[in-house]
C-alpha cells in the first residue's frame, strides 16, 4: 500500500523534474516528496518515463534513504505531520502534465490519475488522523475529567456512526452522529458541545466513519 | 436493623419497591431492564428477587458440601487524583459497599487489577483508602495501570509482592502479573509518563503484547510441583490468560505456555481483570471468567470472542455506571467456581462452572437483550 502511493509519487515526480531539467545532461535527479531526499538517476533521459520495475527500484531506493533519515517513523504519518504546504500540492501540478490517452475519454470526472487519488487519500488520512488525534485525547476534545473517547471506544468501537440518524429517546429528537459525539463530550467526558462546524467535530466524525469503512448504512439502528 | 436480620421477603419487597421508584425515570433501555426484572421476580414466586446478587446462594444451597466457600471481587477502578475526577472513586467506594453488603462475608476479597489510572501515588493512595473500607481480607493483583510509570515500585511498596500464591480451604491460589511487556520505551526515549500513557491506551500499536514471562512461569512451575492434581487451582491473572484480540492487548503472549504449565490438574479456573466485560471461556481443562470493571465497560472486539461467552447487554451510554459492577465468585465442593455478575443497572448473571465444564450444554446464563453489532 505504502509502496504503491510511494510509487504513484515517484512517477509523478519524475514527469515533473525530468520537465524542468536541462535537456542536454543524461542523469536526472529525482526529488522525494519530502522535497529534500534526492536521488540521481544515471542514464534517464528527461522528459523519458521509467519502466514499472524501475520506478519501483527508484521507491525502494527513496524509502530505504528515508528511513535511514528517520529511523523508526512512518512515511505517510510523517508526510501528514510536516509544516508547510501539503505534499499533495506539488504533485497535483504535475497531474496536468500527463497526456491524455486519445482512446479514452476526457472529462471533469474521468481523467483522474493516481496521482489525483494519491492528493485525495492523503487528504483524506490526514483528516482522519486529526480525528484520531482528538478522539485519544481529552484535553484536545475539551474534557475536563482526564476522560478521551478511546477509553471507552477503542478504534471507536460501539459508535455505530452507520445507525445515525436514529431517534435518542434521552435527547427527544432525531440525533445526528454529531449530535451524539457532543453528548459523550458533554457528559462521559464533561467538556463543552463543539459547534456543528466546528473542525474538531468535523475531523473526528472522519475518523469514526473511516473506522466503520465498509459496514452498510442502516440509519435508524437501535 | 441491621440488614442482617431482614427477612427473605422484607428485601425482596425492598429491592422491588427499588426498582419501582426508577420508573418514571426510565429510558428505552432501563425500561426493557424493569420488565425483565419483574419477569425474573414473577418466576421466582418471591423466591429471588430482581437484584438478588446475595441471593443466588438459595439456587445451590441443596446439597450443602463442607469445604465451599465464597469470595469477592472489585475490579479495574482505575482511579483518577480526587482534584481531576471523583466519578470513579465513588464509583469504587460503591463496591466496596456492596461488598461490605454481603450476607454471609465472603472469606476474601480479589482486587483484579488497575486500582490507579495512570500509576501517580495519588491515584494509588486512594485507592488504598477506599480499599481499607472492606470488611473481609482483600487480596491483591497488580493491572498495567498500576505498573508502568514506576514499574511497580509505589503499588508493591503498598501491597506487597505482585506474584504470589496461597491455600484456602482447600484450593490452591496463584496471583499472577501477567502484563509485563518487552521494552519498546527505551528505543523511542519515552519518558515514564509517556511510557504509562502508552500502556493505558488500547488501541495503540506501539506498545508490546502483555506475558507473564519465563522467569514468573518458572515460579509457577516449581510453585504447583508442590500441588496434587486433584487439588483445585484458581488462578488470577489481570489480563486473559488466552488469546482473544492482540490488538487490544486482550491478550497474553504466553497464555499456551501458561496452560501447558497448569494442565496436570483436574479443576483449573483462571479469574482476569482489564477487559471490562462478562467474558466466559473454556479450554481444555480451564474455565475462565472475566471480571466487570467498576469505571466503564469496554465493548466486546470485533473478533475472537470465546463462544462460550453469553455477551452482556450493550451498555447505555446515558447511564454512567450501566455495564460496569462487582460479583463474587462461589467456589463448589468439586473446587470449580460458579462466577456470579453484580451488574450494576441489570439483572445479575451466573456463569455456573457447569456450563463452561459441558462445553455449554446445561445452565445457560441469561441471554442478552442488546446484541453487540
Ligand atoms: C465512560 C465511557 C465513554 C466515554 C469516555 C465515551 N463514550 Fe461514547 N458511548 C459510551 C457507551 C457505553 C455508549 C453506548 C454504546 C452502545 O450503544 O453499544 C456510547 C455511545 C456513543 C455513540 C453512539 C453509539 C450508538 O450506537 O448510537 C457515539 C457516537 C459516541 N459514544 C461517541 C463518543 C465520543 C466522540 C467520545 C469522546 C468525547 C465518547 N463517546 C466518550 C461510553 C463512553
Amino acid at each position: 500500500m505504502k509502496r504503491d502511493i510511494l510509487v504513484a509519487c515517484t512517477l509523478a515526480l519524475l514527469f515533473a523534474v525530468a520537465g524542468a531539467i536541462a535537456q542536454q545532461r543524461l542523469e536526472t535527479i529525482v526529488t522525494l516528496c519530502d522535497n529534500e531526499t534526492e536521488i540521481v538517476i544515471a542514464g534517464l533521459k528527461p522528459g523519458q518515463a521509467l519502466e514499472h520495475g524501475a520506478a519501483f527500484q527508484v521507491a525502494d531506493r527513496f524509502m530505504d534513504e528515508w528511513k535511514k533519515k528517520n529511523p523508526g517513523s512512518n512515511w505517510i504519518m510523517a508526510m501528514n505531520m510536516k509544516p508547510g504546504p501539503p505534499i499533495a500540492m506539488q504533485v497535483r501540478r504535475t497531474a496536468a502534465a500527463e497526456p491524455v490517452s486519445a482512446t479514452k475519454q476526457a472529462g471533469v470526472y474521468s481523467g483522474f490519475t493516481a496521482a489525483d487519488e494519491f492528493i485525495w487519500k492523503t487528504e483524506l488520512d490526514k483528516f482522519v488522523a486529526e480525528g484520531n488525534r482528538i478522539f485519544h485525547d481529552a484535553q484536545a476534545v475539551g474534557g475536563t475529567i482526564g476522560v478521551s473517547c478511546d477509553m471507552c471506544h477503542p478504534n471507536a468501537a460501539n459508535t455505530h456512526p452507520e445507525t445515525y440518524p436514529k431517534y435518542q429517546v434521552q435527547m427527544q429528537k432525531v440525533a445526528l452522529l454529531r449530535d451524539m459525539i457532543n453528548w459523550c463530550i458533554q457528559h462521559p467526558a464533561k467538556g463543552k458541545p463543539l459547534a456543528d462546524d466546528d473542525p474538531k467535530l468535523r475531523a473526528m466524525e472522519a475518523y469514526i466513519m473511516a473506522q466503520r469503512a465498509g459496514k452498510a448504512m442502516e440509519p435508524g439502528k437501535h | 436493623m441491621p440488614a442482617k436480620h431482614k427477612s427473605v421477603e422484607t428485601k425482596w419487597y425492598e429491592a422491588r419497591e427499588a426498582v419501582m421508584r426508577t420508573v418514571p425515570h426510565l429510558g428505552r433501555r432501563d425500561f426493557f431492564n424493569v420488565m425483565g426484572a419483574s419477569a425474573a421476580a414473577i418466576m421466582a414466586k418471591g423466591l429471588l428477587p430482581p437484584h438478588s446478587f446475595q441471593l443466588v446462594e438459595v439456587a445451590h444451597a441443596q446439597a450443602p458440601k463442607p469445604e465451599k466457600f465464597t469470595f469477592a471481587y472489585v475490579s479495574d477502578t482505575h482511579l483518577y487524583s480526587p482534584k481531576l475526577n471523583d466519578q470513579f472513586i465513588r464509583a469504587a467506594m460503591r463496591a466496596v459497599e456492596d461488598v461490605n453488603r454481603l450476607d454471609p462475608q465472603p472469606d476474601f476479597v480479589l482486587f483484579g487489577g488497575d486500582l490507579a489510572q495512570l500509576g501517580a501515588k495519588e491515584e494509588l493512595d486512594i485507592g488504598r483508602q477506599i480499599l481499607k473500607d472492606l470488611k473481609a481480607p482483600l487480596r491483591m493483583m497488580v493491572g498495567e495501570h498500576d505498573w508502568y510509570l514506576d514499574m511497580g515500585d509505589q503499588w508493591r511498596d503498598y501491597f506487597g509482592k505482585e506474584t504470589y500464591s496461597f491455600d484456602h480451604k482447600g484450593v490452591h491460589f496463584v496471583v499472577l502479573m501477567s502484563v509485563m511487556e518487552k521494552d519498546f520505551w527505551t528505543a523511542r526515549g519515552l519518558t515514564p509518563e509517556q511510557r504509562m500513557k502508552t500502556v493505558a491506551g488500547l488501541d495503540n500499536s506501539t506498545q508490546s503484547a502483555f506475558e507473564v514471562g519465563a522467569p514468573q512461569r518458572q515460579w509457577m512451575s516449581d510453585d504447583l510441583a508442590k500441588v496434587d492434581k486433584k487439588t483445585p487451582v484458581v488462578v488470577f491473572s489481570h489480563s486473559p490468560l488466552y488469546k482473544y484480540y492482540r490488538n487490544w492487548n486482550f491478550w497474553t503472549d504466553d497464555a499456551d505456555e501458561v496452560q501447558a504449565i497448569l494442565k496436570k490438574f483436574d479443576n483449573v479456573t483462571v479469574i482476569h481483570g482489564h477487559t471490562h466485560q462478562v467474558l466466559s471461556n473454556r479450554i481444555g481443562n480451564i474455565n475462565f471468567h472475566g471480571l466487570l470493571s467498576t469505571a466503564w465497560p469496554w465493548p466486546y472486539a470485533p473478533e475472537g470472542l470465546p463462544k462460550l461467552t453469553v455477551a452482556m447487554d450493550r451498555s447505555n451510554p446515558f447511564s454512567p455506571l450501566d455495564g460496569c459492577g462487582d460479583g463474587r465468585i462461589d467456589m463448589n465442593a468439586d473446587g470449580l467456581a460458579d462466577m456470579i455478575y453484580n451488574l450494576w443497572e441489570r439483572n445479575p448473571m451466573t456463569v455456573p462452572a457447569s456450563y463452561l465444564k459441558s462445553l455449554g450444554k446445561t445452565n445457560l446464563p441469561s441471554a442478552t437483550m442488546l446484541k453487540t453489532y
